[in-house]
């Protein structure tokens, strides 16, 4: 049976050479890169050599890479430690989207519950900020407005540069997690008119546990972590030597080949989605043309999206769903919620997400073995059947 | 995540489909929460001789639907609705904690189809049955 992995907005598969490059720190170069002696040095020169990669993937100089345990950490340590100097000078209300990612919604949630005002925009049907939204949003109190590159479900690319230039005008700082976006659209914190920007390695074929908060030279944020002088003291603790030198290889290999991967990648995307919108009753969520190349977000009627998962993982297909169910949790993904898709709707969701590991082959045996099984289950639900009638 | 009965039963669901001339027909839980379960039995001399579901939902919900047929085919119409979830639950070898609810709707599932085969032989079900719980997630 053939294996396809088709859910790299999860994780990645490591690539070979930035698993190469990483060996020799987990190995023989252990050195602790604060020490002086040349084993320590070594260290010290692999880290800045990562950090020199990872900036110039995203435009950015060295200096403003701060590098974290993940994009998780990135995205609370540039909320919080905006939001913390900011309420000292009575700014105590930020402005983000209702579809963001858990760390930056929960992270908000933690604020809110300290005092601070939170305003979700709207993010429509087709998944994008309209920056006079954003405008008309922005008070005298905003201290931060944060909104993601990249949707990391339904893939929409929101217009970051005129949505930065929106905060710039208005004074007002502006983070982006573009974990999602890293690798797969070109970034430029310049153009984007970005203060703070989170990045995360594990996406872009690097190792888990590793990411990175671009902070624009002059912003000021609380420390995340008090101890050494580590990342400038901003986050102490002794460096992740070889997950920080697998992040900088990943990130030089994602800038490398961008311009290429974008072309395959839509080719692909568009080919799963033109072969599976033939699937009565489907369709494609978030916006058709505004979207990462790699990403694919479709909902079948009548069926649910974790029994829909299971027996995709029976034909050796990877994917992920917004379905409560497989969340755990009572309600499906707040993302599809956002696009004002019905809670019904919302749990026949699929998500294919394809990196350079993907083929057309793969996108091709999805399309053979997807129909059949949105057929069994749909023979199976009475919901279905209600559908079919109403119609 | 689950176990072994589980997926067997999910890839394999036994007794899949409608019973068109059926003598009880039960559907519980709502499309909003992601899951109906929807029983149909036939009934001879107070013997459930036949059950068959159809379900719109997760693996667990398919699979307790399937194993809850198996369950209470052949057996007498008061000992189908002492079926439990709890019975359904360790037949299939354990379920997940947040998954407990599919094994709640397969028995209320029974229990509704069973209403109705009282009702349509103008019995009052509720005495008998006891109250079916439509959803106990969301309280529809």
């Amino acid at each position: 049976m053939r294996n396809v992995y088709a859910d790299n907005a999860a994780t990645t598969r490591i690539s070979p050479a930035v698993f190469d490059a990483m060996l020799p720190y987990l190995k023989d170069e252990y050195g602790n890169p604060s020490s002086l002696y040349r084993l320590g040095v070594r260290a010290k020169a692999a880290v800045e050599e990562a950090r020199r990669k990872v900036a110039a993937a995203i435009n950015a100089e060295p200096g403003e890479i701060v590098f974290t345990g993940g994009g998780s950490e990135s995205d609370n340590f540039a909320i919080k430690g905006a939001a913390e100097l900011a309420a000292k000078k009575m700014k105590k209300h930020i402005i983000s989207t209702a579809f963001e990612h858990h760390a930056v919604l929960h992270a908000l949630s933690h604020l809110k519950k300290q005092g601070f005002t939170i305003t979700l925009l709207p993010v429509h049907e087709n998944g994008l900020v309209r920056p006079e939204e954003l405008a008309a949003a922005i008070t005298p109190e905003t201290a931060l407005v944060s909104v993601m590159t990249a949707n990391n479900e339904i893939g929409t690319l929101q217009p970051v540069a005129r949505l930065g230039a929106v905060c710039r005008e208005n004074k007002v700082l502006f983070h982006t997690d573009a974990v999602q976006a890293l690798g797969s659209v070109p970034l430029d914190v310049k153009a984007m008119n970005v203060d703070l920007l989170s990045l995360s390695a594990h996406k872009i074929h690097g190792p888990k546990g590793v990411g990175a908060l671009f902070v624009k030279k002059g912003v000021v944020l609380a420390n995340l972590i008090d101890g050494g002088s580590q990342e400038r003291g901003k986050r102490a603790g002794t460096e992740n030597t070889a997950g920080i030198v697998g992040f900088g290889a990943a990130a030089a290999l994602a800038a490398a080949g961008l311009e290429e991967r974008v072309k395959r990648l839509t080719a692909l995307r568009e080919r799963m989605i033109a072969g599976a919108l033939q699937i009565e009753r489907s369709r494609l969520n978030g916006d058709r043309i505004n979207r990462l190349p790699g990403n694919v977000n479709l909902c079948f009627e009548g069926i649910e999206g974790e029994s829909l998962l299971l027996m995709l993982d029976l034909k050796g297909v990877s994917a992920s769903s917004g379905s409560a169910c497989t969340s755990g949790a009572l309600d499906p993904s707040h993302v599809l919620l956002a696009i004002g898709l019905p809670h019904e709707v919302a749990h026949g969701s699929l998500r294919l997400s394809f990196s350079d590991e993907n083929t057309m082959e793969d996108v091709d045996y999805i399309l053979e073995v997807l129909p059949p099984i949105v057929e069994r289950l749909r023979v199976m639900s009475p919901l279905w059947d209600r559908i079919q009638l109403s119609t | 995540m689950y176990t072994e009965q589980v997926m067997e039963h999910f890839t394999n669901p036994r007794n899949m489909g409608e019973i068109p001339d059926a003598d009880g027909v039960g559907e519980v839980g709502n499309a909003k929460c992601g899951d109906i379960m929807k029983m149909f039995i036939k009934v001879d001399n107070g013997v459930i001789t036949d059950c068959k579901f159809k379900t719109y939902g997760c693996g667990s919900a398919i699979a307790t639907s399937s194993i809850a047929t198996e369950m209470v085919k052949g057996r007498k119409i008061e000992d189908a609705i002492g079926l439990s979830n709890k019975a359904v639950v360790e037949a299939l070898g354990g379920l997940p904690p947040h998954k407990i609810h599919c094994s709640v709707l397969a028995e209320q599932s029974i229990k509704a189809a069973v209403s109705d085969y009282y009702r349509r032989r103008g019995i009052d079900p509720l005495p008998i049955v006891g109250e079916i719980h439509e959803c106990e997630g969301c309280g529809i």
